[in-house]
């Protein structure tokens, strides 16, 4: 499977990552060594099987509804790169 | 810009709407933080919520119970195998980088909402499905800020997102399909249906065709409207800058546009993100769930009975016009207010007459739901009682005694009325003499009465009325009348 310049860009939009143009054939080359190792799972015939979507047999695991603040105001804002006393900032998004 | 009607006309409207409900728990959807409204800002958080590593989601019993609640109540299938999924975007108001909601398998399909228009046509408006999520955080853009401020409090809160055909055609129904959504899950208790405060938000979509066109137009998706009146105006101006562009040769770009609820206008959003790819996958961390036959029928058996069915109740066991009805089944309370009337007042459009009048008014003037209302049911049974019995006048019982009773809830009708001297004559042997003091003041309008001028009646029975001070029984005072004249 070859991976494009555009799909590159695109993938990398949209987990935000930056590069430099230098090192896109670099990428693509890493990306499309990924991409067919895992290719190899299509050998393999699904016909009728259905997709999986978990790891544990487990299912219905609830919880009832019970509120519990677990997590301080101030010591949920400590890790924050930017905060003031009640808010956490970031910068300006408008939409 | 106001269109003219034949060139509207030449158009077809479709809408479609997505309409968010915050569900009433007390924890978060997948977390326990509490969810309670206008907490100071990031109080209600915990590390599953701040997106924090190494953190597991675990999913609230009661956002199922309620979701399938709503779809048991929309005649929607309810989805027996359920996963999440992650749907991929970065914006802070999430800090986990998706959020999590039900793709693959909306926890309800189908179903529908029955509205009745102005013109009396009765419409089933379908659902495409309903499915939960999770809801994001608050974002503050404050003016002169250079930062945007967030308030993780809402985000995790347990929603629902109830999504329309395009099967609307007017900003009518889209105005009575919320109003419906609004009373359904406040009779379901799921939600507080309160648009202002926005536990229930509504988008629409909306596009025009030419009648005769085979394919729908491009959409536009309108936000931020926070009242039912809101989404309605947005929808009309929206409609006609459409049909104006159209007509026009301009071509509707497919876009999100918000709501300007002080011009009535509706502009197009910047956006930056230019390429929505929500890449959605299943979450890992959420084992799925089941609903079985046994959990189906346990909520089956709690789910109270739905406007429609006490609609169909009102009318036809009570035999109250569909005005009366749908006032009195407008919420839950109101309707279950009445019944208890009934129960020890055998005479349900009378109830009705006093619900829709005097009740009525004193909830208006104070803004009170029937819950704030003072007055027992039993009480205001036994005040119509005296009125029905011909007791006191319905007058007096409605502009004396039912004053002194909001004041005073637990005083009884009768007392009151004995104490203000508002008892009147319901036998035929103290009404008589008036009746034949007035005939004798008016001999012209006696003649004139038996020469067939049968209107005259109204004029003997309010001399009567004032003569007695309104203390006699109206309709035995009418016959007695009548009888004497001849």
């Amino acid at each position: 499977m070859q991976v494009d310049k555009e799909t590159l860009r695109k993938i990398a939009h949209l987990a935000r990552l930056e590069f430099k143009e230098k090192n896109e054939d670099e990428m693509i080359e890493s990306l499309t060594e990924i991409l067919s190792w895992v290719q190899q799972l299509e050998e393999v015939d699904t016909e009728g099987v259905e997709p999986l979507t978990t790891m544990s047999k487990e299912v219905n695991a609830l919880r009832e509804d019970k509120a519990i603040n677990k997590l301080s105001q101030q010591n949920g804002l400590k890790n924050a790169p930017q905060k003031d006393s009640d808010y956490f900032r970031v910068p300006k998004v408008l939409d | 810009m106001k269109l003219e009607k034949n060139i509207r006309d030449k158009y077809i409207v479709v809408i479609g709407l997505e309409v968010h409900a915050q569900l009433q728990t007390e924890s978060k959807i997948f977390a326990a933080d509490a969810t309670t409204f206008g907490d100071t800002p990031n109080t209600n958080i915990s590390a599953i919520t701040l997106g924090h590593p190494g953190t597991l989601p675990k999913f609230n019993r009661k956002a199922l119970t309620y979701a399938i609640k709503m779809g048991l109540a929309c005649n929607s299938e309810i989805t027996r195998e359920n996963i999440f999924d992650r749907k991929n975007y970065f914006y802070p108001d999430l800090p986990k980088g998706y959020q999590l909601t039900q793709d693959k398998t909306p926890i309800c399909k189908g179903g529908y909402i029955k509205v009745k228009t102005r013109d009396n046509v009765e419409k089933q408006l379908t659902l495409h499905k309903i499915h939960l999520e999770e809801d994001a955080g608050k974002s503050l853009h404050l003016a002169g800020e250079t930062d945007t401020l967030i308030d993780y409090n809402r985000a995790g809160v347990s929603l629902i997102e109830i999504v329309t055909e395009p099967v609307l055609r007017s900003s009518e129904e889209a105005g009575l399909f919320l109003a419906e959504v609004r009373k359904l899950v406040r009779y379901l208790e799921i939600c507080d249906g309160n648009m202002e405060q926005g536990s229930l938000r509504c988008d629409a979509n909306i596009s025009v065709m030419l009648k005769d066109a085979a394919e729908y137009g491009e959409k536009v998706e309108i936000k931020n409207m926070n009242s039912i009146r809101n989404v309605q105006r947005a929808i009309e101006h929206e409609i006609e800058r459409q049909i104006g562009a159209v007509e026009a040769g301009q071509q509707i770009i497919s876009e999100t546009r918000t709501f300007n609820a002080d011009k009535g206008t509706t502009a197009g959003m910047r956006t930056k993100e230019t390429l929505n790819d929500y890449r959605y996958f299943p979450d890992p961390d959420l084992s799925p769930v089941i609903v079985d036959e046994t959990l189906l029928e346990s909520i089956g058996r709690e789910m109270p009975a739905l406007p429609e069915a006490l609609l169909e109740k009102f009318t036809a066991h009570y035999n109250l016009p569909e005005y009366d009805a749908l006032f009195l089944t407008e919420t839950k309370e109101m309707a279950a207010y009445f019944e208890a009337i009934c129960k020890k007042q055998g005479h349900p459009k009378a109830v009705s007459n006093w619900m829709m009048g005097p009740v009525k008014s004193v909830l208006n003037e104070n803004g009170w739901q029937i819950t704030d209302f003072p007055i027992k049911a039993e009480t205001m049974a036994a005040l119509i009682q005296l009125v029905r019995e011909g007791s006191v006048s319905f007058s007096a019982a409605s502009q004396e005694i039912f004053p002194v009773l909001l004041e005073n809830p637990d005083q009884t009708p009768l007392t009151i009325a004995e104490n203000h001297n508002l008892i009147q004559q319901s036998d035929s042997n103290s009404i008589q003499p008036i009746i034949d003091e007035v005939i004798a003041q008016f001999p012209d309008k006696v003649k004139a009465y038996r020469h067939g001028k049968k209107g005259l009646i109204g004029m003997f029975m309010g001399e009567v009325m004032k003569k007695s001070k309104a203390k006699v029984d109206p309709k035995l005072t009418n016959e007695l009348l009548r009888k004497t004249l001849g």
